[in-house]
């Protein structure tokens, strides 16, 4: 089975690697790219931890091949701060005690991201259904609930500002 | 879980697509959104030695009218057909159920064709596909074909579309002015597939059903088109008792598989139940 390159841009750093066909993304970047944020969970797509953007869209990288993403443009958890600055969903899960053994927070965290690029404004009941493929089993949903309030309010802020 | 090996390919055509299905023959799979294909093959359930992904065909995506018909790519992503106006304002049906289909995640890689092409009962779009009288366009080595959903699912698996062919596009007509719908899908919890689903594409006249399509999702081998529980309703006043008769006429073609999710009984209950409700909430849609 030959090894396929790729080409990806990862947290805005462009990769070159030579995968097998059947290397998972969450894998490429546990393995290859030392990038363990994303976490891996269930494995079968339910629990989002291992959670990815790529191209703008939430992906869950335990379900995609890394040869898939040959020209594509992954952000993981490592790439949400700027500059030792917390991003919004960050902080917001900080400042809200999003998480209490925060494994399936990478994951919580790109979803958000995502989830409040796609509606900077939402209801209680459109968080809830937007973060719905992300399973905590500790914390429970009323502070990631919160969290997710706490980054909405300052990114409108940032954008007004 | 690691998938077994195999060889990858990523066609840029259809037309390559096929050739290379009619090269490789059945040691080969297509790969849609992957959602059910590689979780297989990392249980092992499935262990094709080639895999033609189909992500980077541009013509299988996209979602257009054509004269009265809506024609959907069957690339096209859950999320796509959510967010989509043509389908909000021509399949309603479709933007609301896809909805209940899984995550956001997965509604971003899980593709209509896919959740059709793979036979599966638990998917939604076999019973909404049959609901809204789609058909499905096949291309093979001898060109294409068009195939109804109604009469296009087999058995747990099994469809119509055959090992040489991809399925291209569903087209579906633009529901009439004065058009009602629903979707009901019992699920233990949000993503989950369906104990017992229910899709109604219903007009009236007056207080007379005028037309009404009935299909249930996950309580039978296959997506299950309830032809005596339409007519039932047809050219009938809508009325407890002709809801009830067609909600019993519906239970008595289910023949569920017992799971978690609960035994034979309770889903045949239940997909009676979801009728009621599908054609309580389709009736009030029609104007």
């Amino acid at each position: 089975m030959a090894k396929k390159l790729i080409t990806v841009s990862v947290n805005g750093k462009s990769e070159e690697k030579a995968v097998e066909p059947r290397t998972l993304l969450i894998h490429f970047l546990r393995e290859e790219l030392n990038l363990t944020g994303a976490h891996i969970g269930c494995e079968t797509s339910h629990c989002g931890a291992c959670t990815v953007d790529i191209d703008g869209r939430s992906v869950k990288s335990c379900t995609h091949l890394a040869v898939q993403c040959d020209g594509s443009e992954v952000l993981t958890v490592e790439g949400l701060a700027n500059k030792g600055v917390l991003h919004a969903v960050q902080e917001g899960f900080y400042k809200e005690h999003g998480l209490q053994c925060g494994f399936c927070t990478p994951g919580m965290l790109m979803r958000a991201y995502r989830f409040l690029h796609e509606n900077p404004n939402p209801s209680e009941e459109e968080i809830r259904m937007g973060m719905s493929g992300n399973l905590c089993r500790c914390t429970g949903y009323q502070n990631i609930v919160k969290a997710v309030q706490h980054a909405a309010k300052k990114l409108q802020e940032t954008a007004t500002a | 879980m690691i998938p077994p090996r195999f060889e990858y390919h990523a066609p840029k055509s259809v037309g390559e697509a096929v050739a290379l299905l009619g090269q490789l023959g059945s040691d080969a799979k297509l790969l849609a959104g992957g959602h059910s294909l590689l979780p297989m093959m990392k249980l092992r359930f499935a262990q094709p030695a080639h895999l033609i992904d189909i992500n980077r065909i541009p013509e299988l995506r996209g979602i257009r009218e054509a004269g009265g018909q809506v024609v959907i790519g069957a690339m096209t992503v859950e999320n796509d057909l959510i967010t989509s106006p043509i389908v909000q304002a021509k399949l309603p049906l479709l933007a609301e159920a896809a909805k209940l289909i899984a995550d956001p995640q997965v509604r971003n890689r899980g593709t209509i064709g896919g959740d059709i092409a793979h036979g599966d009962p638990g998917n939604d779009h076999p019973a909404l596909s049959i609901a809204i009288e789609a058909s499905f366009v096949l291309e093979g080595p001898n060109g294409r074909r068009t195939v109804a959903a109604d009469g296009f699912f087999l058995g747990t698996y099994m469809t119509l579309l055959e090992e040489n062919e991809v399925m291209v596009e569903i087209h579906a007509p633009a529901f009439a002015q004065g058009t009602g719908w629903a979707y009901e899908k019992l699920k233990r919890k949000t993503g989950d597939w369906a104990t017992a689903g229910c899709a109604v594409v219903m007009r009236k006249s007056g207080n007379t059903v005028s037309h009404v399509r009935i299909a249930l999702t996950n309580v039978a081998p296959t997506a299950l088109r309830a032809e005596a529980a339409e007519a039932a309703l047809l050219g009938q006043a809508f009325t407890p008792a002709t809801v009830q008769a067609a909600a019993d006429a519906a239970t008595a073609i289910c023949d569920p598989a017992e799971d978690l999710r609960g035994d034979a009984e309770y889903k045949t209950a239940m997909a009676g139940e979801m009728v009621k409700r599908a054609l309580a909430k389709a009736w009030a849609r029609c104007a």
